[in-house]
């Protein structure tokens, strides 16, 4: 299955590769952007990890679509951002939250149900937000959140704020239609918005290859005028190089850009996905050669940086903040029946 | 330390499953990620991966058990040098998730879902008497409020179809353009769903949008970003994410268009909590209620029509002319029977109560004029004093507004009813092309008549 893989092999529709700009910015990364890249990568797995074992204890309900595997596609753009930019995502939206700063602890009760969500427990996996953090959901109908993002764009673009809005969608995703009508009008009205295409190759149980004549979706920009590269997303600093250049594009008033980035989820679609399109082998294979996070593991060791020491030490770290997460969600009270009856309508 | 792993849910529904196949046995060391054994649920096989890391201490529930329950501890992981036994007996299974309340509460609150809130019920007059009055069309009526409210709030702004150069299919935007320029009245592609994603998107991000659609029936390609992006997204962020957009455009049958072009969208959308859902009959009505609408911080539908676009009414001259939601109005005052509309309907309603009068029979007419939030205060209100109701609408049938008002009024007015209610609508057919069908199709003031007649007992 070569296609899988073409995860190692980005492909560019402009001039230089990502490929070039990644290993520069492997020697101009600091140790503390690798170390901060690291802890953020840890966070969103071992949260995942946590909130899969809390479903299967029955604590938490409903669908629960896990980052496992993609935690560089969201961890490098974050790091491509400025404070202010927006971001608004599909329904696998854990890792998105954690990267923009979000608490755990308010993630994980609103996977549990609690009052102490970030939606007070209205909301669910798929349904979180944060306007402090401009974090603007947690959509759940497929390619839903496509227009939406233009249309923060477009809000940005109006008010004249210099904000750029990151717009995450799947392979599953793009090949819904209002996903088209969006990169017309965005490139037509020259909005801030960069399409993060995360190409984990499979849209729920469906092989890219299966549903998808022309699999380079980057490319379908092209027709609509819009920019585009293909991005190795397993490497944190390829992202972030790739963030950069569509965020530098998207902020000298040139419109829109896109990035497919190429990525691989470890889980199921959702916990009751039994994954039986995939080998075993494959999925083994992607955590053996690309983890994102040994990845980056390797380099700090390689380019002393850290030591073994210094890096059980963020894991035990992560650990506390994850298990403090996992305690507060459980504690939390359910909301109180009134709950019910709120939020439906703004006091006009 | 040891630790139990428990029989695990693989899916929103699952209570129990088969233990069909352990992978690892005792004694072998488990990485976090393994998969460890395969388990089936009613709908599929599923391979449980390990989450901590250990050696696989022992075994409680051996492979073939049918009927685990979820939670039942079925193996417990100890460190390097511990044994199993030092975890006794299984526990109990984790704790479910605590309730705050007792069992017995949920029962007060599922009270309240029944329909007919009670609202304090504004009988206040729309405008104070002496008003000076001009005469304007609806179109008219449309365009200065939303002049208007674009001149007082640099947020609003107007995207659709044709609604710039085109000066608006229907020419209710005529000369928006030249006023307010490029930046604030949109000529978007025909993309439905696209502009109704972004202009609910721009919602979001602190304008406040006015959606034209160049008639209601384009907006069922929208319609998922008016039901799950713009009205279910305050709830779904606990109270975060406000949406400040109105949709509008002519809804209902025109003339001779047929079934594609031809629906009346009231009962539709008055379904849905989130959406305030306004459907104006006359143009003071049009006026008052399009700014309140762009001033709301909802999601608001604006039922507009065709046919009423260029007829006159007269329109309060007053500087900042807004009328609540929520507010009907009794356009007629009577004692006998009480007539319910709103929009196109009330043509219907008036000319069959100014027959009727002329027969003896005193109607009084109600014009909704918003349908969520509906004042059904004042419709019972009405019936208390006439002890007979029908109700007027364009729509289809099942499922309509005069369906909801009757079973308001069951449950509310029950013993002051004197004949069941009549709910006169369009009749349960695609509409069809040919003048007489298409006649045929649409209600009348003819039926209104017959159907006042019938709870009378004329």
């Amino acid at each position: 299955m070569v296609r899988k893989t073409t995860a190692a092999k980005p492909k560019s529709a402009t001039s230089g590769s990502a490929g070039a700009t990644a290993s520069q910015a492997r020697s101009n990364t600091s140790k503390d952007e690798l170390l901060k890249y690291y802890r953020d990568m840890l966070l969103i797995r071992r949260f995942e990890e946590k909130a899969g074992q809390l479903y299967g204890m029955g604590q938490i309900g409903g669908f629960c679509h896990l980052y496992i595997g993609q935690e560089a596609v969201v961890v490098g753009l974050e790091a491509a951002a400025e404070e202010g930019d927006k971001r608004i995502t599909s329904y696998r939206d854990h890792g998105h939250m954690l990267a923009c700063g979000m608490e755990a602890r308010g993630v994980m009760a609103e996977l549990t149900g609690r009052e102490g969500g970030y939606s007070r427990g209205k909301g669910g996996s798929m349904h979180m937000f944060s306007r402090e953090k401009h974090f603007y959901g947690g959509h759940g109908i497929v390619a839903a959140q496509v227009p939406l993002g233009a249309g923060l764009a477009f809000a940005d673009k109006y008010l004249g704020n210099g904000r750029v809005t990151f717009t995450y969608f799947g392979d599953g995703a793009a090949n819904q239609g209002q996903v088209y009508e969006t990169y017309n009008m965005a490139e037509l009205w020259d909005l801030p918005v960069v399409f993060v295409i995360e190409n984990n190759q499979y849209a729920m149980g469906m092989s890219v290859k299966r549903s998808t004549k022309s699999t380079t979706f980057f490319g379908r920009g092209e027709a609509f005028g819009i920019p585009g590269e293909q991005v190795d997303g397993m490497d944190v600093l390829a992202v972030k190089a790739a963030g950069e250049k569509a965020v530098a594009h998207c902020r000298a008033g040139k419109g829109p850009y896109i990035l497919e980035v190429m990525t691989y989820r470890y889980r199921g679609h959702s916990m009751s996905d039994p994954a039986k399109y995939r080998t075993r082998e494959e999925v083994q294979k992607m955590r053996d050669e690309r983890d994102p996070i040994e990845n980056v593991r390797t380099m700090l060791l390689d380019g002393k940086h850290a030591s073994e020491d210094d890096l059980k030490a963020i894991d035990k770290e992560i650990k506390d903040i994850v298990n403090d997460s996992a305690k507060f969600a459980a504690e939390s009270p359910e909301p109180a029946l009134s709950e019910l009856w709120t939020d439906i309508y703004a006091d006009a | 330390m040891a630790t139990e792993i428990l029989m695990p849910a693989l899916s929103p529904t699952m209570e129990e499953g088969t233990l069909a196949k352990w992978l690892k046995k005792e004694g072998d060391t488990v990485k976090s990620g393994d998969i460890i054994a395969e388990i089936e649920t009613d709908k599929a096989t599923m391979e449980f991966e390990a989450v901590d890391e250990g050696i696989l201490g022992k075994i409680l529930i051996a492979e073939g058990t049918e009927g685990v329950k979820v939670n039942t501890p079925i193996a417990v992981m100890v460190e390097e040098g511990e044994s199993a036994d030092s975890v006794a007996a299984p526990a109990a299974a984790a704790a479910a998730p605590v309730s705050t309340e007792s069992e017995s509460t949920p029962a007060t609150v599922a009270a309240q879902a029944a329909p007919s809130p009670a609202m304090p019920r504004d009988v206040s007059p729309d405008w104070p008497e002496g008003t000076k009055m001009k005469t304007m069309t609806v179109r008219e009526a449309l365009r200065e409020a939303m002049d208007e409210e674009m001149a007082r709030d640099e947020t609003v702004f107007l995207m659709g179809e044709e609604v710039g150069e085109y000066q608006g299919a229907y020419k209710i935007s005529q000369g928006l353009l030249d006023k307010y320029g490029t930046k604030r009245v949109v000529d978007t592609p025909i993309s439905e769903i696209g502009f109704a994603g972004i202009g609910t998107g721009a919602a979001l991000g602190g304008l406040r949008p006015i959606v034209e659609f160049m008639t209601f029936n384009f907006a069922m390609q929208g319609m998922d970003h008016i039901i799950n992006s713009a009205a279910k997204t305050l709830y779904m962020s606990g109270g975060q994410m406000g949406c400040p957009i109105v949709f509008r455009g002519p809804n209902g049958a025109a003339a001779r268009v047929g079934a594609q072009h031809s629906q009346d969208y009231a009962a539709w959308y008055a379904q849905v909590p989130g959406l305030k859902v306004v459907m104006p009959y006359c143009a003071a009505d049009v006026k008052g209620l399009m700014k309140t609408a762009i001033r709301d911080p909802n999601p608001v539908i604006f039922l507009e029509n065709e046919i009423l676009y260029g007829r006159s009414f007269e329109v309060p001259d007053l500087e900042d002319f807004t009328i609540p939601f929520g507010k009907a109005r009794i356009a007629r005052a009577g004692k006998d029977v009480t007539i319910v509309s709103f929009g196109i309907g009330m043509t219907h309603a008036l000319e069959a109560a100014e027959k009727l009068a002329a027969e003896g029979i005193d109607a009084e007419v109600i014009d909704l004029r918003t349908l969520r939030p509906m004042d059904t205060a004042t419709v019972i209100e009405s019936v208390k004093k006439t002890n007979r109701c029908v109700t007027v609408e364009e729509g289809w049938p099942v499922a309509s507004i005069g369906s909801y008002i009757s079973s308001v009024l069951m449950q509310e007015a029950f013993d002051y009813l004197d004949a069941p209610v009549i709910n006169c609508t369009g009749k349960d057919v695609p509409m069809p092309y040919a003048a007489n069908l298409e006649k045929l199709a649409l209600t009348t003031a003819a039926e209104v008549m017959d159907a006042v007649k019938k709870v009378t007992y004329k």
